[in-house]
């Protein structure tokens, strides 16, 4: 190991061993005892020949999709999972910030759980009591120290929580889940401010997420984890670059016919959905084409669609009602395709599209496909909004 | 050395805080408080007093059968109490294990101390009753603690035990519950040992758990307590034989304990 390598991960593997037939009562086990070769296993591999390594100092980003194992190689960086094969070795104290609040007990005042989860990040009493007025004060909880926490409102929970573990870790390195950038607006500035913080003090930090613009801002570099292997490691930015192009990769073909639930009165359901992109005169089009199988006769239809990037909520959309457009009364087992020449607004990054369809008023909802699709943009220029109107006709005239 | 140091100094900080929350989460919002955790075995002694000693006029042998019978009980209830918080003490932190790494024996060593705690307090009140009835005290009385740490670490070895088997298998609970019913009558508390036939005292007093509790009697409340060595005609040295079963017990459990330790994030 190099003198300021911190971390250190060499040919790591982790499976997970799921069993086919539930064994946690004695009964079974007795049962099965005599059948032991019978006994199987599901095994699941959750990471595969992962090797890297953090430098002091380092500001790294552990990006992937939903599933594809970085959650559990923060965990085995955090010694609470055990790799299967492989080894790692980590040179000085970690303090992970899997969830804010660990430990955080509702009987307990304010007061009670500084001090207990202090004690859970490795805290004497003495060491919380010359942090503890920084943290009541970071907090903005005052008044409230010696109530019970269950008194408390969520957001002065997460406060409080996220408090203590700002005010209180020193550690050498740090280990942050996504989970933490979560809540209001307001926290999530705190939350960035505290980042830039860390990165100007130069702790080495690991950070997870698949937030790419809070990657490209924080991380100095990084790994791409992709079905619990690494596709693409070194700078920050060309991480996050290669995790775009994951999604670009499914621009075409479309996202999940997989289960969804149904949310609505099912008398009509989205069945297929599509997506790709037209250039028209240097201006770019998405083409959005829905399929609908109505179930029931069908009075009115109202289609709708939703666009947001995966930083926000909700952004822009639109529906029939709102363009002025009658679809007229369907009836019970046809199909429908409709299609919608969106034009691209939207800045760079990931963004998602959300159907709806509703039964004569926009309140009876007939259907529902949250993160139908997705798609990429890529600008030549980043906007510092998120929609970026590049319509617009800007005319100007020098004058003497 | 230093990180050797710095794992336990991080254990002591998060015990006493555990043990310190457990206390005060578990008398909050009663009106009694901690007296419940006296009240509780006193109760039991009450009853146990006048169906054993004033309507079945038992014959413990001794004199002072009410402080002997009550000894008994405070020892047994700290067992059964140490035993049984033991068994869910790994899995009902569950949420705490899949997001933090820290000793996880800290968590089976905090309930075995809440339980050393009540045992204190309640001893007290045994010790009040001591001096009521003066009882004498000889030199002899200062091997105690030896015989209760003898009694700890037994208990403790089977916490260990139950805690990480209850991890795999859920029915543990009852079948320790069943165990701890055999337990009861397989141990001298309520009953004089000498109503057994000899061959069965000998293999009953075989048990740490029977050893300790007569040995406290005898050097506690009364001399003529039938001990491990009156059974087995003052031979000295088969009280190794608890010891041992106490010693194997502790050191097979903690490292049981300690192999399985590592998957109780991912099997929790």
């Amino acid at each position: 190991m190099q003198e300021d390598t911190i971390i250190s991960i060499r040919n790591l593997s982790k499976d997970f061993k799921l069993p086919h037939q539930k064994m946690n009562s004695v009964k079974n086990a007795f049962t099965n005892a005599f059948s032991l070769g019978n006994r199987t296993f599901e095994v699941q591999h959750a990471l595969k020949d992962i090797d890297f390594e953090i430098k002091k100092g380092d500001f790294f980003g552990i990006v992937g999709r939903n599933g594809s194992g970085k959650s559990t190689l923060l965990k085995i960086l955090a010694g609470i999972y055990q790799p299967t094969k492989g080894s790692i070795s980590v040179k000085g104290k970690v303090v992970p910030f899997i969830e804010l609040g660990v430990g955080f007990n509702p009987e307990l005042t304010g007061r009670e759980n500084v001090y207990l989860n202090g004690a859970l990040l490795g805290f004497s009493e003495k060491e919380v009591d010359t942090k503890y007025k920084n943290i009541v004060e970071f907090a903005e909880l005052e008044r409230f120290m010696d109530q019970k926490l269950k008194n408390y409102s969520s957001g002065m929970q997460v406060r409080l929580a996220f408090s203590v573990a700002t005010q209180l870790a020193e550690s050498d390195i740090l280990l942050i889940d996504e989970v933490l950038a979560v809540g209001d607006a307001s926290f999530q500035k705190k939350c960035f401010e505290y980042f830039k913080k860390l990165r100007e003090a130069k702790k080495t930090v690991v950070f997870v997420s698949h937030d790419m613009s809070a990657v490209e801002q924080y991380c100095t570099n990084g790994i791409l984890v992709e079905q619990g292997a690494i596709v693409q490691k070194g700078k920050a930015a060309k991480v996050a670059d290669e995790y775009k192009k994951l999604f670009i990769n499914q621009y075409n073909t479309v996202t999940s016919k997989t289960k969804r639930p149904i949310i609505g009165n099912g008398n009509a359901l989205f069945e297929d959905v599509s997506l790709k992109t037209i250039q028209k005169k240097s201006r770019e089009y998405i083409i959005l084409k829905v399929d609908i199988r109505f179930i029931n006769d069908f009075e009115k239809p109202i289609f709708g669609f939703s666009i947001k990037p995966e930083n926000l909520l909700q952004l822009a959309g639109t529906n029939t009602l709102v363009n002025d457009i009658e679809i007229g009364k369907q009836h019970a087992n046809t199909k429908l395709t409709i299609e919608c020449k969106i034009p691209n607004i939207f800045n760079n990054g990931i963004h998602y599209v959300d159907l709806n369809l509703a039964q004569d008023k926009t309140s009876v909802v007939a259907d529902r496909w949250a993160e139908a699709a997705s798609f990429v943009v890529k600008r030549k220029q980043t906007a510092p909004y998120p929609i970026v109107l590049d319509e617009t006709i800007i005319n100007f005239k020098e004058q003497e | 050395m230093n990180k050797i140091k710095q794992r336990y100094r991080y254990s002591a900080v998060l015990l006493k805080q555990l043990v310190k929350t457990d206390f005060k989460l578990r008398y909050q919002s009663s009106f009694l408080g901690y007296l419940w955790s006296l009240l509780k075995p006193l109760f039991l002694f009450g009853i146990l007093y006048v169906v054993f000693v004033k309507i079945l006029k038992v014959d413990y042998g001794v004199p002072n059968s009410g402080i002997y019978l009550l000894l008994g009980i405070v020892l047994w209830s700290f067992f059964a109490e140490l035993t049984s918080t033991s068994i869910t003490s790994i899995v009902g932190k569950g949420d705490l294990l899949r997001k933090l790494n820290f000793p996880r024996y800290v968590l089976v060593l905090s309930v075995s101390l809440t339980a050393g705690i009540n045992l204190f307090l309640n001893f007290m009140v045994v010790v009040i009753f001591m001096i009521i009835s003066s009882v004498a005290v000889s030199k002899e009385s200062l091997l105690a603690p030896i015989i209760f740490g003898e009694l700890f670490i037994f208990a403790l070895a089977l916490g260990f035990y139950l805690s990480a088997l209850f991890v795999r298998l859920r029915d543990i609970n009852y079948v320790w519950e069943v165990i701890m019913q055999a337990l009861f009558y397989a141990t001298p508390i309520l009953f004089p040992i000498t109503l057994a036939p000899l061959w069965l005292q000998k293999v009953l007093m075989l048990s740490p758990l029977a050893q300790t509790i007569q040995d406290l009697r005898y050097l506690l409340v009364s001399k003529q307590t039938s001990t491990i060595t009156d059974v087995y005609n003052n031979n000295p040295y088969i009280r190794l034989v608890p010891l041992a079963i106490t010693m194997i017990l502790f050191v097979t459990g903690a490292l049981y304990f300690k192999s399985r330790s590592k998957y109780f994030a991912e099997e929790v």
